[in-house]
């Protein structure tokens, strides 16, 4: 039997695929723990801008404030789309399912801003209008983020789009991640509720204690001016954290892609050593008859 | 003495966080210094030095923009990043600024490239600055 070394060479081969498999599993999951602890120790920074912008919401004696970044505009009828893929694949169906959607999506009143390499791959493939790409290193620090928020936010001012909108990986679970669509320009009413409502609460406090008004802070600059500042603040926050968000989906993705390959590569080599035994006894008790039906052969 | 509960938070960490006799903050609007009883104030910050004066010593700190939250009895400082003084490499940060100046020299970059460069070598000139003034 020939193919008992081509087996044999299989079974090698595959045992070798697993193991690479294996140790990326093993890295994937160590980068997702890092991804989601470095998500998590966002939330004070976050809270404190909420609290800040709480303040000034108390202090500024109106609800409403008018600014660019919080009015829906019809200006040059454009949305810019921000595509946060993954720089590396081998991350299961993550961004094509992502990209499907983006697809789907997709009329002439969108620009495309690419965030990692395979977002980029696919829209300049289509020959979709790109606007900017942007690499990220493996953990992307909140200046890398910010350079990509601060050239969206100068393009929005310019007026090259009325609307922002990420395109992301939400992260469910380990093994769930869904493709989201985030508004990010105008700024939504979700976003800033959390200081609308310590705003509000600031200034009934204060009205119940003291009869003067709701006058807490000085500000340098006015109230309004300093909001007008806060306001980028909190596009730059939302990207970062979307961006780190897609890290997290895109580690814990990868990490299961490789668990199943590993897997399969196991039950391969299970299947391939059971074909190797049989082909061995097969030739085994061919070399016997031929032995024996020789032996008779002489005895006559 | 009365002391002040500083915090300075970044989007990547939690920086600082004790009490100290008082702060001296970039402020947009011209360095401010912060004792205990200040009153409350919410102030944008300039990249630039903070420092941090506690028993007779004084800490400084190289931050970025942001905001400051002062009170009676506290100072929240947000900013973008902040590096403690004795953390600053100065051989890094200046071949940091070498190598945004030849990239600025160039001319090849456009757009955000350009931007970021030129934040980059803001930052690392700054954290030069922190520590050649500390050492004269």
């Amino acid at each position: 039997m020939a193919n008992l070394r081509d087996i044999r060479r299989r079974i090698k081969s595959v045992k070798n695929t697993s193991q690479i498999t294996k140790a990326m599993q093993m890295v994937a999951a160590t980068k997702m723990r890092r991804a989601q602890q470095v998500a998590i120790s966002l939330r004070p920074y976050a809270s404190k801008l909420d609290d800040i912008a709480g303040h000034l919401y108390a202090n500024m004696g109106k609800d409403e404030i008018s600014h660019p970044l919080l009015q829906k505009r019809n200006k040059s009828g454009k949305t810019a789309v921000v595509v946060i893929t993954s720089e590396k694949g081998l991350c299961g169906p993550l961004n094509t399912n992502l990209l499907r959607d983006v697809i789907k999506a997709d009329d002439s009143s969108k620009v495309y801003i690419s965030v990692g390499k395979k977002g980029r791959q696919v829209l300049a493939r289509l020959k979709k209008n790109l606007l900017a790409d942007f690499e990220l290193k493996d953990t992307p620090s909140f200046s890398d983020s910010k350079t990509i928020s601060r050239f969206v936010l100068q393009k929005f001012e310019e007026g090259q789009f009325d609307a922002v909108e990420i395109y992301y990986n939400r992260f469910v679970n380990t093994l769930t991640q869904v493709p989201t669509r985030y508004p990010l320009v105008p700024i939504g009413a979700g976003v800033l509720e959390v200081a609308k409502a310590l705003g509000e609460a600031e200034r009934s406090e204060a009205l119940a204690t003291s009869n003067k008004g709701p006058i807490f802070h000085n500000f340098e600059p006015d109230a309004d001016v300093l909001l007008g500042k806060l306001l980028p603040y909190y596009v730059h926050l939302e990207l970062y954290e979307k961006i780190l968000e897609s890290r997290a989906s895109e580690h814990s993705a990868r990490m299961v892609a490789m668990k199943n390959a590993t897997d399969n590569a196991k039950q391969l080599v299970k299947d391939l050593t059971l074909e190797y035994n049989k082909a061995r006894q097969a030739s085994i008790t061919n070399e016997i008859l031929e032995i024996s039906s020789a032996a008779a052969m002489m005895a006559k | 003495m009365a002391t002040l509960k500083l915090e300075i938070l970044t989007p990547d960490a939690k920086i600082f966080e004790g009490d100290v006799d008082s702060v001296l903050l970039p402020g947009a609007e011209g360095d401010m210094g912060v004792l205990p009883q200040h009153e409350a104030l919410i102030t944008q910050l300039n990249a630039g030095e903070l420092h941090i004066m506690h028993n007779g010593k004084t800490e400084i700190l190289a931050i970025g923009e942001g905001f400051a939250e002062i009170t009676a009895t506290t100072v929240n400082v947000l900013t973008d990043g902040a590096v403690n003084e004795k953390d600053i490499d100065e051989k890094v940060a200046e071949e940091a600024v070498k190598r945004a100046e030849d990239l600025l020299k160039s001319n090849t970059l456009e757009g955000e490239e350009l931007e970021a460069t030129q934040a980059s070598l803001a930052r690392s000139l700054v954290q030069i600055g922190v520590k050649r003034r500390r050492r004269s």
